[in-house]
């Protein structure tokens, strides 16, 4: 600035990048604040355990996105955790430095892009229709699988590059196969990576919307098999505020996706800490 | 020997595994493309591209209003989160004690967490109200509503990745104009900032990117009134929102050009993304 | 006797980069064998091509044979596992795994399928004597590894190539990272184990080659200049270059 020290000029420069950083710190307490304290107190033993009603007023509570949402983590998780981990061990550990798996490797960052409707386009066009699951948790969840997948790779390849390769020599020096080295060695050194990368895509999916919009349908009813479309709670907030007037339960079912959140959160914390703690010698 | 044949099996699974993520991006681009074709062909691309009437029940089918929409609502955006990301960026590079650092991080971290559906709640009951009292009229369903929301939700990647460009520049550089006589600010301002551009232009377009895709926020705050908006004050639609709010009901034609519809937003998240991640990969 | 190992014309290169020109040398059973030469000289990847770890870089080129019992370890129907575990490793790090003493040295027997436990019992205490390391660890098998001192931490190394029974020991500067006194118990542990295996080690330290090795080879830019029996390549060297490294003018 023209006229101005250089002293006074880093005390504005100081005051507006502080400024900024109270601003993002604010902001946060206060969707969080807010959430929770409109929220909370609607949180009964009743809403959690009665199913929506419908209608204008919002009657009822969430037992059953409580329900789609856990049935929907887990079938998502155990066909990603699998495919996710397969898939950063190839790429770790036995993709050739060519142009090809240039190409695969980039595409995978371009799929990490991709936004979530489009997921939801291509789950509706697929899983709803072509394969005829219908508006299911099934195609909810295989949708979920083909968004969160980049983001799982990324974590557990990570961790595997994370190994120093003095343990892989080790090990094949040890007369030990490729494939034993990365069961036996590898992938235990990994494991807290890997760990919390899942976790992260648990909370990932927690928070998804979009792309079960339009695969899961929106029955408010309770679920009975995996085949069964379902709303999920985050899903469920979505059409509280825009079908009825009932934003008190919407907060209070938002209130509940953000404990989730914070539970997640805190546990990849705890979790990472744990294990630097047994890395580092004491068993 | 068993361990032998296992090992070779294996060889062969984590190299079909491996390609998943490749296949799948590849199918969703020929599915979308195959859906979007009999719309694209009916209605003509030109038309669907920039006409400015969506009107299905009459067969108008033109995109430009969903567009401008997606567009002026990440620009907007864009212009409040970048410099309160790049101030939270230099706060948490170069200016905060260690102690700050470990509360603001984490805390920037946290607002990624946020279900978007959450961000759109609030924004619907706390941001809209004051806007239709700023603005006189309306509802308050806006498009600087969504701005600020989208701001709020882009914040944290613009942060983190400039703030990772702004600790990637060597040290000496810094200490280079320290021992010369600048000042703090002076070092970040005429060296950091600098040699950290191609890092922070990433972090913007990647910004950009994530701020083109987002759906339910914005469905929540912006209105979703498929006319052409004068103002920043009046609802819009955005291209994500043009898909999620009609899928459901769409047949037909009216179905195709929401894959359409999909087609272009891919394309463009697509574009914006790769110049993001070229502009990554250049820097320091 | 015959030679355990004998390289013939071996050349090996890393790219365009040439790291071993012609090197041929026998290696005689149960004698500790020496190599010395300043760094970069190529002796540790001479050791390495010994049991084939070289196999796992990119982009390295071998020409030559490397005989173990007149049989070609690189001939293509060889099967690199077993040539692996005949020929053992020590590395310049002490590279244990972050699982317990037990464990580590168990592993290389697990690979190879013996999960019995009463087997693995036998063959962990059986390594970890002959490692000179059973009594100050017996009753801490459950501890992890890594809480283990330097010194003990490679003689732990040891031991767990001793589990897998191999003929052949490969040393790479095994002591550089340890103290003295550590440095000493391993040198005392090569003299025991000499009668049982056959061990190569890399120095860099050329007493530690006076003390301990019977025979030596000295290595310079990727070639082989000088092999000879110990006591007569450092008091009698025959080529000049063997002289200015021994004496200190260069390395």
């Amino acid at each position: 600035m023209i006229g101005l020290s250089p002293k006074l000029t880093q005390k504005l420069a100081w005051g507006f990048v502080w400024l900024a950083g109270i601003i993002a710190v604010l902001t946060l307490v206060f969707i969080i604040g807010y959430v929770l304290a409109k929220g909370l107190s609607a949180i009964s033993p009743e809403f959690l355990f009665t199913e929506p009603k419908g209608g204008l007023s919002g009657e009822g509570g969430i037992s059953s996105c409580i329900v789609a949402t856990l049935w929907l983590i887990i079938i998502t998780m155990a066909i990603l955790i699998p495919l996710g981990i397969g898939a950063a061990i190839y790429l770790a550990e036995y993709a050739p430095d060519n142009k090809f798996t240039r190409l695969v490797r980039y595409s995978v960052e371009l799929l990490a892009g991709v936004p979530s409707i489009v997921f939801g386009l291509f789950g509706f066009a697929i899983f709803v229709l072509a394969l005829h699951f219908n508006y299911s948790i099934l195609a909810g969840a295989l949708t979920l699988v083909c968004l969160l997948l980049p983001f799982l790779m990324r974590s557990a390849e990570e961790a595997i590059r994370a190994t120093p390769q003095s343990q892989r020599e080790a090990s094949l020096a040890l007369g030990a196969t490729k494939w034993q080295t990365v069961v036996h060695v590898i992938m235990p050194a990994a494991m807290p990576g890997i760990i919390t990368g899942i976790i992260l895509c648990v909370g990932g999916a927690v928070a998804e919307s979009a792309c079960l919009y339009v695969t899961m349908g929106g029955s408010a009813g309770m679920p009975s098999s995996f085949l069964s479309g379902g709303r999920t709670l985050a899903v469920h907030v979505f059409y509280l505020a825009m079908e009825t007037n009932a934003l008190d339960k919407a907060l209070a079912t938002g209130a509940v996706l953000i404990i989730l959140i914070l539970i997640i959160n805190l546990s990849t914390k705890w979790l990472s800490q744990r294990f630097q703690a047994k890395m580092s010698g004491e068993t | 020997m068993s361990r032998y044949f296992i090992d070779r099996f294996s060889r062969r699974i984590v190299f079909i595994f491996g390609m998943v993520a490749f296949l799948i991006l590849v199918f969703i681009a020929v599915f979308i493309l195959k859906e979007s074709l009999p719309a694209l062909k009916e209605v003509g691309v030109v038309n669907f591209l920039f006409g400015t009437k969506w009107y299905p029940s009459h067969d108008a089918f033109g995109i430009l209003t969903m567009v401008a929409g997606s567009v002026i609502t990440a620009l907007l955006a864009l212009v409040i989160a970048v410099p309160l990301a790049l101030g939270c960026a230099i706060l948490l590079a170069e200016v905060a004690p260690p102690r700050i650092r470990n509360i603001i991080r984490p805390a920037v971290e946290l607002l990624v967490g946020i279900p978007s559906v959450v961000y759109g709640l609030v924004g619907m009951i706390v941001l809209c109200p004051v806007i239709a009292r700023l603005s006189g009229t309306g509802s308050g369903s806006s498009i600087l509503a969504a701005a600020i929301v989208l701001a709020i939700m882009v914040l944290p990647t613009i942060t983190s990745i400039s703030e990772d460009s702004l600790r990637a520049v060597p040290i000496q550089y810094k200490e280079g104009a320290l021992a010369l006589g600048a000042t703090r600010w002076q070092a970040i301002h005429h060296v950091l900032l600098p040699v950290a551009r191609s890092g922070i232009t990433a972090a913007i377009i990647l910004g950009t990117g994530r701020a083109i895709g987002e759906t339910m926020a914005m469905i929540m705050v912006i209105g979703n009134s498929p006319i052409f908006p004068t103002s920043i004050f009046q609802p819009a639609r955005t291209l994500t929102g043009n898909i999620a709010v009609e899928i459901t009901a769409a047949t037909g034609i009216h179905e195709s050009t929401l894959f359409a519809t999909g087609l272009v937003l891919l394309t463009l998240v697509m574009l914006i993304n790769s110049a993001g991640l070229l502009a990554y990969r250049r820097r320091a | 006797m015959d030679p355990k190992i004998q390289t013939r014309a071996l050349d090996f290169r890393y790219g365009k980069v040439q790291a071993l020109k012609k090197v041929t040398l026998d290696i005689r059973e149960h004698q500790i064998t020496a190599l010395i030469g300043p760094s970069g000289c190529g002796k540790s990847t001479f050791l390495r091509t010994l049991n084939r770890m070289n196999d796992i870089i990119p982009n390295t080129h071998l020409e030559g044979k490397v005989l173990l019992d007149g049989l070609n370890v690189y001939e293509p129907s060889v099967d690199v596992v077993e040539v692996r575990k005949r020929v053992g490793m020590v590395f310049q790090q002490p590279n244990p795994f972050p699982k317990t003493i037990f464990e580590n040295v168990a592993f290389g027997p697990k690979m190879l399928g013996i999960n019995h436990r009463l087997r693995l019992d036998e063959v962990v205490e059986r390594s970890l004597r002959r490692a000179a390391l059973w009594d100050e660890v017996k009753d801490d098998l459950g501890k992890s590894g890594l809480v283990l001192s330097g010194g003990q931490q490679q003689r732990l190394c040891i031991a767990r190539v001793l589990a897998v029974e191999p003929e052949v020991i490969l040393m790479d500067e095994p002591c550089s990272a340890l103290d003295p006194l550590s440095t000493l118990k391993i040198e005392e542990l090569m003299r025991e184990l000499e009668r049982s295996y056959t061990i190569i080690i890399v120095t860099h330290n050329m007493q530690q080659a006076a003390r301990v090795s019977d025979w030596t080879g000295f290595f310079l830019l990727g070639e082989l200049v000088e092999y000879n029996k110990t006591g007569e390549l450092f008091s009698r060297p025959k080529d000049k270059r063997t002289e200015d490294y021994i004496t200190g003018r260069f390395g």
